[in-house]
This record gives C-alpha cells, structure tokens and sequence, in this order.
C-alpha cells in the first residue's frame, strides 16, 4: 500500500487561549473519499483550516504528498494542490459567478485562459452555473452557491480538496443532486477529505471514515465497516447525531 | 496603613516608581519656593491640570480598551463652563460653581448619549466617530462667539481669594508674596491630589476590575453576564466627567479660556502621548506621563536651541534639532513606546522590579 | 453572507433581487432639490460644480483609505499626512517651474503640473511603502494599537515635514491657464474646478476599470469580501494590501497636489483637517466600498456648497449631519461591505 496523501501527527492547534486539537492523527489515502464526522465542536471545522493552514497547528506534524507543510503559509499550502471549500463557502458574493470562477483558475489571467474542456466538464456537473455565468454570485440561491464552491475547488486540476459540510442547510433534492456530482467527481481520483454531519450523505460517498471526538480521532475504518455495523453506529455516531439533534 | 488606603492598595510597586511620584508630588508642593518666577509656577500648574486630564483618559484606553478622539470636547466644555460663568455673573464662588456644575452635567448627558450609541461598535468606529464629533463641537463652540468669545476665547476675573490682587500677609513667607496666585496654586494642587485618589479608588474598585475584564475579553466578560455596553458606557461618562473638572481647573488657573487651551486636536493628541509613554492602564503612568510630557514641552526646548545653535553648520540634523520641532522627538518616542514597551514607563519600571524580587 | 445557507428548492430560480441602485440615485435628487432652494439657476450651476470639484478631490483621496481598510481591516488615521506630503512637493516642483507656470500657454501650464503630480504620486507611494513596513505591519490585527500607531506616523510625518519645508504657509498659485473663469450663459463655473472634475472622473474611470475588468481588480474586491478565501484559492493578500496601501499612499499625494491648488496655500496641517472629512466619506459609503466612497464624495462636496450658500452657519455641520442622516437610514453605509 501506497503512503497517505495527506498524513497528519499528533497535531495540538490553540486559537487564542482555547486548545481546540488535542493530538490529531489522521491518514487521507490517495483517490479515496475520506468522510470525516463527528458532532459539533468535536474540532471538524478546526481540523481543515489547521490542514490549509488559516490556523497554525502549535504542534504536531502535517505531511502532504511527501513534503511537510505544517509551516506553510495559506498560499504556498494551496500551491501544493490543495483546495479548500469552507463551511461558509467563501463565495465573493459582489463578483459575478464568472469571475468567482476566474480567481479559482490561478492558472488563467483571462476567462478565455481556462481549460473549455474542463469548463465544459464543470457545467455538466453544475448546469445552473453555466446559466448563471454573468450573474452576481451573491444572488444565487443556497445550493448554488454550494455548487459555484465547489466548482471553484475544481476548476483546475487539484490533488486534494477539502470540503466543510457540503449539505450543511440544503434541500433534500438538491443534496441529491449534490451526490450525483460527488460521484462524477470520484471517477477522476480526486481526493477528498469532506466534514460531515449528515451520516446518510455521507454513507453514500466515504471509502474511508474518521470519527472525532473532543478534538481526537476516536475511530478510522472503512465506510462499509462503520454502515454495517449497527452497534458501532450507535456507540459513535449516538454521541455523534443525538448531541447534535 | 493610612497610605495603603489613600492608595485604595494600588502601591507604585517599583522602588524607582515611588521615588519618582515622591519627586513629583514634592516638586509640585514646593514650586513656588524652590523655582521662584511665574513660568515655573504655570508649568506646574499646567503639570496637575494634565495629571487629571490624563488620568481621566486612561480610565478609558487604558482601563477600558477605548480609543477616543473626544476627551479635549469634555475638557473643553469644563474649561467653557467655568469661564462662561464667571464672565457673566462676575468673580464669585457661586459662579464658579454654577459653571462647574452645568458643564459637568453637559458632559455626563453628552457622553451618555455617545457611549449609548457608539460603544457597541468596533474600536475603529468609535475613534473615528468621537474625532467627527469633536471637530463639529469645536466648530460649534468658535460659532457662538456670543459666549464662548469666539477664536479670542473669554478672559475672566476668579473670585477674590484667588486673585493676583489678593494677599494673606503683608510679609513674604521665605521670599514668596502670600497672594491669591499662590493660594489658586495650592487649591489646585490638593484638588488633583483629590481627584487623582478618587480615580485610583475607582479603578480598584470591583467595577475598575470588571472594565479591565471587559477590555481584556469583552466577549468572555459578558458571556459571565457583565453587560459590556454598560460598562463601557459608565467608563465613558466618569471619564467625561473628570475631564470636565480638569477643565474647570484649568480655567480657574489661567483666567481665560480659548478653543486652543481647552479644545484643540493638538491637546488630544497631548494626552494620547502622554498616557501611552507614561504607561496605559496604570495611573501612576498618567502622572509621569503627564509630567514628563509637559516638562519637556517647556524645558526641552532650551536645551534643543543649545543643541541646535551647536549643529548650526549641519543643515540637516540642526533643522531636526530645532526647539520647535519637540514634538517630532516624542512623536518618536511615543511610536517606539506602543511597539517596545505598551506598557509605558511604569511598566518597564515595574517589570524591572518585579526581576530583581 | 448569512442567507447563503438558506436552501431554495427550485435550482433553477435565480432569486429576484435587483442590484442596489438607489444610492446612485441620491447624487441627481439632492442637485435637483437644491434648485429651488438656491433659486437661481446660474448660481446653482456653480454650486454645483464647485461641490462636484470637492467631492472629486475628496475622493481622489478617500478611495485608497477605504480600499485599505477593506482589504486588511486598517484603518490609516495618519492618510492625511500623504496628502501634506503631496501639496508640499507640488510646492517645490511648481516653485522651480514659476517660468512654466506663469506662461500663458496652457501646454507650459501642463508641462509644470503634471511632473508636480508625477513627483507627489512617486514620492508619496514610496513612503506609502515605508509607513506600511515600519508602522502599519508589526500591529495587524490589533486595532487599539493601530490607531494609535497610525496616529503616531501622523505626528512625525508633519514635524518632518516641517522639517523639510519649514512651519509655515506656503502659497501654491494657480497656473496662469487654470486662474479665472468660463461662463456658460449666466453661470460662472471656475476653470480650475472643470480640471478637478475632470481628473477626478479619470481617476474613478481608471479605477472602476481596473477593479471590474483586471484580474489584480477581482482579486481586490474579493480580498475586501473574504481575505482567508482569497488566500485558501493560492493568492497572497499581504502583497496585495501592500500594492494597495502604496497606489493608496499615492493618489492621496496626488489628491494632496489639487487640494493644495485648489486652497491655494499649503500648511502642514492641511492633512490633519481633512481626515475628518474623510472619514465622513468613507463611513457614509460604507466602508471598503469605492462605489460607495465615489458618492459619499460627491455627496459632502454638494452638501457642503450648497449648504454654504443657504446657511453658512449650518455649513460647518452639514458633514455631520449628512452622515447621521446617511447612518440613521443605513447604519453600515450606503453600500456595505458583505464581509465573511
């Protein structure tokens, strides 16, 4: 077996005087969708921007790809080949979905620089985007600003994208729609490392899981472990969902 | 221990700390005898107006956490107050009262209004809005020439006991005339002394404890249940209102009010230099703040005119060196104050001892 | 952002909200309500133009401290003295061009004028870069200490042009080209303010089209919405503040050079006096906004002649009021700034 794209140790973030990470351990295989799960506080959230570097890790360390990049700044991290879609999406509402989609292509100084074909790949993830081109993002609709952030995170070719809560606040429809296009998404060996309170949305899309508690992994398996295996369900995911109901 | 008390247990905490505020309190006590002439004798006068003022302002960005442009206008209206009032109802106590006393309900009444609704934004706004503010009062204040004497400001007479014209005693105590000018003098010194007490009280009360919560954590502090709005908002009304006092005094002290001695933005700025090289947060950072400022706004410049006269021949450094340009050296020193040491002279001096204990 | 995790069930409905123009639309009301007022239309004419001449300098100046504070959440009370800087070297360059200046020829004028602007932006952007560096950077994210700081710059900033240019008032004539006035019909409108208008309207045009048409432009905007996610995408927005703070530091010294014309004099403490005014701008804009700041200008410059004309007395107030009146209907500002 290949090393872990992304392999985090011990990893202890503060922000000011709050110690949120408690010794992170964590392995994000290659080409796998790894679900992260846990209850709210349980260090989720924490755990991506420490990875993207918002946050500096106090200790510990982060390995991606093979190089350290715990000290790195947000830029040189997202360099790397990292994107990052945040619980908040991120979307630069007063700029048109267009333009939102020229920032993420670091590549392009002009819309004509991105790659048509995988533009055109894009819009059949997401038609609304394609509809809504010149449109100013911030007048689009809750889902489709979900839609336009993760389409920013993969408008050029990525090695890993991390994605906070992707169904966080959307209509059951269109978190279907929302899995068809994870799935699409899978068959180009994307890596994906996604946080997630929605178990049922993530069964659907996780190779791998992790369970946090209390700003520790407490469990990484398999998916197909953890949805078969009712008990195991109940004891992690109880303290999971029934906190958060 | 009577001083521990007086102190309300805030002690300077710094052998050298102490011995400066000792030299202080005793040069202020023995001006009049020690420095013959009337330039000293304004200078340390002008020194306890400014322990108070500045004092005043601390309670706010120190204490507090609060940067604001308006303290000259609470200053301003004190000073306005007592000159308003003695100029139309004439050289009695009465006056000097009545002054004194609607100002600082102005002041209390202005400064409530503000706070309530101003301090729940940022720090940034409040600074900005307080600076907006000021400059519209100092405006309003030359356009109603009618009292306020406009740009010339008000010359006025002090009841009679203060008065230059006055004497206690034919024969001079120790080669100093017992006149008015010195009682004035000593009137003013026990009232800073006085205030400067009732401040320190203030800020070690439980309520000076919760406004240093609230500047250190405003967050924590009202999840524990503190409403931090009205907190900021008593914090910004008692520092009005001794504001307001320091600019009765100074009016009282110098018989004439104008918008450059009471109102001025160069006095705001004055006092934020003052308080940050002094040391914010503490008091005592005030007092030798205050002291020092003034002292080398009056004296350095003589010594910057040897020192000039000295360079004449280098263009540069003797320009820089000129005794009108003081306040570009405590430009600097207040710049490197709030980079290398925040807390102020008092706090270099109080980390040193705590070292060496 | 708050509605963004509202869903909406039809994926297809584009919400129906339309752009924020009403703002746009207080400029012409307010010029045409005036009209009345002032009762005569020459005189009103300008008036007019006379605030439009203030309003563009004001914001010539404003756009960059408004800019800044978005970007980074700084605010610059010491912008004024780039302004100072500005003026004075107009002083110096134009003194040594009193040839050019004096010529009847308005090219000559020119020839004088521009290098004055040239030299004020340069030289302004270059200590732009250096107040960013040594005064700005070590107090990020600590706003006590960054008005207090910046105050600070301020302060030896003046003394140090004091230093350099002396105390005094120095006297900055108009050129021979720019003195006097054009009438139209009955309305006497001053030359120098038609190139005040007309420069400033250049300055927003080359900032509008760099803000909507450049990639650097997208990248600011976006920065001024949400820094860390412009930052997770692979960009540094510390190199882009510095970029802005400079372009900045440089149109308030360019700003400095008309306002200084325009007075006719330069003092140093010219930059201190309009910091108010600016923040009156930028507060009424909405902070971060340039559109925003555009017509909080025009705004304080009509209200301002206007107001002069109707009620001096009141005129020292109508800033004031104008932003209490502006805050009470939106307390963020005309265009507020959606920030994360």
């Amino acid at each position: 077996m290949s090393a872990p794209l992304l392999q985090l140790d011990g990893v202890h973030t503060h922000i000011g005087a709050y110690h949120i990470l408690h010794g992170v351990d964590l392995q994000v295989a290659r080409g796998e969708l790894t679900v992260l799960l846990g209850r709210n506080g349980a260090g989720k959230t924490t755990t991506l921007r420490t990875i993207m570097g918002l946050w500096p890790a106090s200790s510990g360390a982060i390995r991606f790809d093979g190089g350290e990049i715990g000290a790195l700044s947000t830029p040189e991290i997202a360099h790397r080949g990292i994107a990052y879609v945040p619980e908040n999406m991120g979307i630069f509402g007063d700029l048109t979905v267009r333009e939102n989609m020229l920032l993420a292509a670091r590549g392009a100084k002009r819309v004509e620089d991105i790659d048509a074909a995988r533009l055109d790949w894009v819009f059949g993830l997401f038609p609304a985007l394609k509809r809504f081109w010149q449109h100013p993002a911030g007048l689009l609709s809750g889902g489709q600003k979900q839609m336009l952030a993760v389409a920013r995170a993969i408008i050029e070719p990525r090695q890993l994208l991390l994605i906070d809560e992707p169904s966080k606040g959307l209509a059951p429809a269109i978190i279907q729609n929302m899995i068809a296009a994870f799935r699409e998404l899978k068959q180009t060996d994307t890596t994906i490392l996604l946080v997630e309170q929605n178990f049922n949305f993530a069964r659907q899309l996780g190779d791998k899981v992790a369970v946090m508690d209390g700003g520790r992994i407490v469990h990484a398996g398999a998916m197909a472990d953890l949805a078969g295996d009712e008990g195991l369900q109940q004891r992690l995911l109880g303290l999971s969902l029934a906190a958060h109901q | 221990m009577i001083l521990r008390r007086l102190l309300s247990g805030d002690l300077p905490r710094s052998r050298v700390l102490a011995l400066i505020l000792l030299a202080i309190l005793a040069g202020l006590l023995l001006t009049p005898f020690a420095f013959p002439g009337a330039k000293a004798l304004n200078v340390a006068a002008k020194v306890c107006v400014f322990i108070v003022l500045v004092s005043s302002f601390d309670l706010l960005l120190g204490y507090t956490g609060i940067v604001s442009f308006a303290h000259t206008m609470f200053f301003g209206i004190g000073a306005y107050g007592v000159a308003i009032a003695l100029n139309r109802m004439g050289p009695t106590w009465t006056a000097v009262a009545v002054g004194a006393g609607s100002a600082l309900l102005l002041s209390l009444a202005l400064s409530l209004v503000i706070g309530l609704f101003s301090l729940r934004v940022k720090a940034m706004f409040y600074a900005m809005i307080t600076l907006a503010v000021a400059t519209a009062f100092q405006t309003f204040a030359s356009q109603l020439s009618e009292f306020t004497g406009g740009e010339d400001g008000l010359t006025f007479k002090v009841p009679e006991l203060l008065s230059p014209g006055f004497s206690l005693s034919e024969h001079p105590f120790l080669g100093v005339s017992l006149d008015g000018r010195l009682i004035a003098f000593y009137l003013l010194v026990a009232t800073t002394l006085v205030l400067f007490l009732l401040m320190l009280r203030i800020v070690n009360s439980p309520f000076g404890r919760v406004l240093q919560a609230i500047r250190e954590n405003a967050f924590r502090a009202e999840a524990l249940g503190y409403r931090t709005v009205v907190y900021r908002t008593y914090s910004n009304v008692l520092s009005a209102g001794f504001a307001t006092l320091a600019g009765a005094l100074l009016a009282l002290w110098l018989r004439y009010n104008g918008p450059d001695t009471s109102l001025s933005f160069e006095i705001m700025i004055d006092i934020l230099l003052m308080v940050v090289i002094g040391g914010m947060g503490t008091l005592y950072g005030s007092v030798v703040g205050a002291t020092l400022f003034i002292l080398v706004q009056n004296y350095l410049q003589d010594l910057m005119k040897l020192a000039s006269e000295g360079m004449a021949k280098v263009p540069l450094v003797r320009d820089l060196l000129h005794p009108d340009r003081w306040l570009l050296w405590l430009g600097i020193l207040f710049v490197l104050s709030v980079y290398r040491f925040p807390t102020g002279i008092v706090g270099k001096l109080r980390a040193k001892s705590r070292a060496k204990a | 952002m708050n509605a963004a995790t509202t869903s909406t069930p039809a994926l297809d409905a584009l919400p129906t909200v339309r752009p924020d123009r009403i703002p746009l639309l207080l400029l012409p009301v307010l010029a045409l309500a005036a009209i009345p007022l002032v009762g005569s239309f020459s005189t009103w004419v300008t008036l007019t133009f006379a605030g439009l001449a203030m309003g563009m300098i004001i914001f010539i100046i404003a756009s960059g401290l408004t800019l800044v504070f978005g970007l980074m959440d700084v605010l610059n009370f010491g912008h004024g003295v780039f302004i100072t800087l500005g003026a004075f070297l107009a002083t110096s360059v134009l003194g040594r061009m009193a040839g050019w200046t004096e010529s009847e020829s308005l090219a000559r004028n020119l020839l004088a004028v521009l290098p004055a602007m040239a030299a004020a932006m340069l030289v302004a952007g270059g200590v732009g870069l250096a107040f960013e560096r040594l005064i700005i950077r070590p107090v990020y994210g600590q706003p006590l200490k960054q008005i207090m700081i910046t105050m600070g710059g301020m302060i030896v900033g003046v003394e140090l042009i004091k230093v350099i240019w002396g105390a005094q008032a120095i006297p900055l004539p108009l050129p021979v080209a720019f003195r006097g006035s054009l009438l139209f019909g009955e309305a006497a409108v001053e030359k120098y303010r038609l190139v005040s208008v007309v420069v400033g309207l250049a300055v927003f045009a080359a900032m509008f089209w760099v803000l909507s048409r450049t990639k650097l432009g997208l990248l600011i905007r976006a920065g001024v919405q949400d820094r860390e996610m412009v930052e997770s995408l692979g960009y540094r927005i510390g190199r882009l503040f510095i970029g802005v703070f400079v372009a900045g530091s440089a149109l308030a010294g360019l700003g400095g050079v008309m306002w200084g014309l325009y007075q006719q004099t330069v003092t140093p403490e010219m930059g201190g006096q309009i910091n108010v005014l600016l923040f009156i701008v930028i507060i009424i804009g909405g902070m971060g906004s340039v559109g925003g700041c555009f017509i909080g200008s025009l705004l304080v410059g009509l209200v301002a002649n206007y107001a002069g004309f109707l009620a001096p007395k009141v005129a020292l107030f109508s800033n004031i009021l104008l932003m209490v009146i502006v805050l009470m209907w939106r307390p963020e500002g005309l265009y507020p700034v959606g920030k994360r």
